[in-house]
């Protein structure tokens, strides 16, 4: 346990046991950007996956529009420890666009309209765990959540969810992206609170 | 884009609170000494974690509002209705009373006295924190980085460092913003930010400045948008945000 503060009582305890270790739930939806808000037009906006041998793949907004979505609801937590559960999402599953290509890869970098990028093991984007999500809350996503669409991938720190995807780029050697790079976790597991490098 | 490198594991540390500042009536600046502090750059913030007696914990994330000076570190935590951790940090908590700290964080939306560019700081709110942390730092570091500050508030009762702010540094200007009061003998409307204010502070395009917007999500949307808007690079305009669930 940690050093006791005095006084302190906090919350009514057991709040819900979806919330992992230093989280607390919001109702609102927070936003974490490091720069301004990218504005992309569905008509100018493509999405690719581009294999380590250099292989390319890309989908215009129709043809993504065009494949089968799911809707997904699940919590998302964001290292800057707020919460927020059932979160209302559609999109298409990542199995559906890197599934059959010729890739030995077990890493990606996704890349964001605006210059963001983070890394993850190709093998939490698939199996039904990641999407490239374009509606909240059965609206289309606003471009401050990341609109278009967005990364979603609900099992790691809301970081690791890309807005404004642009592209994933598999690789076979992990390197940082743009957070990582700046001291945060690689993986970001919030159930192990691995919020920074060393946790 | 240089960002500093967080080596090693980023330990919790016991910091005890040596001074309290009241800023506001529902803000306070929080003095602590922690011990093996490694520094920090102007912008940065750190995670405060409070332990109750039985055991429960509850963590948030704070900006330092002062550059690095040796184990002393300073944040200023705004009451928030409801808000477990700033509520015990603007109330009870006293002076020698222990809390746990871990940081510095953020290698982005920080300020370096080596850089020499121009700067313009946008601040909504509370979000003045960390640009505080860059006034400072660039006071202490004798820097001539020319600064200019855009301090967007409610009423006047709202504005914290009034001192300290009041006092003229050369290289710095100040405008202010109020959105619902304006101080006595002002005269005026209370008014948001907007193009006119913005395109009054900001720098040249061609002076090669740098942004940094600190405030509720909304502020920062509408200041980030202004300054795309006037011609600025994305590249140039660094933001940070807190949603109202901020605690």
């Amino acid at each position: 346990m940690g050093v006791v503060t005095p006084g302190f009582t906090g919350r009514a305890r057991g709040a819900s046991p979806r919330l992992p270790p230093g989280q607390y739930l919001a109702e609102d939806f927070p936003v974490l950007s490091a720069g301004p808000t990218p504005r992309v037009s569905t008509e100018r906006w493509e999405f690719a996956v581009v294999t380590e041998s250099g292989e390319r793949r890309s989908w215009s907004w129709s043809e993504l529009m065009a494949l089968p979505s799911e809707k997904i609801t699940v919590d998302i937590h964001c290292v800057t420890q707020w919460s927020k559960l059932d979160t209302r999402w559609r999109g298409v599953p990542v199995d559906a666009l890197v599934g059959d290509l010729d890739t030995a890869a077990d890493y990606v970098m996704a890349h964001s309209y605006g210059g963001y990028t983070t890394n993850l093991p190709l093998a939490d984007l698939l199996g039904g765990q990641a999407w490239i999500a374009y509606e909240y809350g059965g609206k289309p996503l606003t471009p401050e959540h990341g609109g278009p669409a967005r990364l979603l991938v609900p099992h790691l720190y809301f970081w690791k969810s890309a807005k404004w995807v642009r592209e994933l780029r598999l690789a076979t050697k992990d390197a940082p992206g743009f957070w990582e790079t700046a001291g945060y976790h690689d993986y970001g597991d919030p159930w192990r609170e691995q919020r920074y490098q060393g946790d | 884009m240089a960002r500093t490198a967080v080596s090693g594991r980023l330990a919790w540390r016991v910091a005890r609170l040596a001074e309290i500042r009241q800023e506001t009536p529902t803000a306070r600046t929080l003095v602590f000494d922690i011990p093996g502090w490694p520094g920090h750059l102007a912008g940065q913030h750190v995670d405060v974690r409070l332990t109750a007696a039985d055991g429960y914990t509850a963590q948030r994330s704070y900006s330092l509002a002062a550059p690095s000076n040796g184990d002393r570190i300073e944040l200023t935590v705004q009451r928030v209705a409801d808000g477990e951790v700033s509520e015990h940090l603007t109330g009870p908590y006293a002076v020698g009373d222990p809390v746990e700290i871990r940081g510095p964080i953020g290698g982005w939306f920080v300020w370096r006295p080596t850089d020499s560019a121009p700067v313009l700081l946008v601040a909504g709110g509370a979000g003045i924190v960390p640009l505080m942390s860059m006034i400072r730092a660039r006071r202490e570091a004798g820097s001539k980085a020319l600064f200019r500050l855009v301090y967007s508030l409610r009423t006047p009762a709202e504005l914290y460092y009034a001192e300290e702010l009041r006092r003229p540094y050369a290289g710095l200007d100040i405008s202010y913003v109020y959105t619902r009061e304006l101080p006595e003998g002002l005269s005026g409307i209370p008014r948001r930010i907007d193009v006119a204010t913005l395109n009054t502070a900001a720098w040249p395009t061609e002076f090669g400045a740098t942004t940094y917007i600190c405030g509720p999500t909304g502020f920062v949307e509408t200041a980030a948008d202004i300054m795309l808007a006037l011609g600025h690079s994305p590249q140039s305009i660094r933001t940070e945000r807190f949603g109202p669930g901020r605690d």
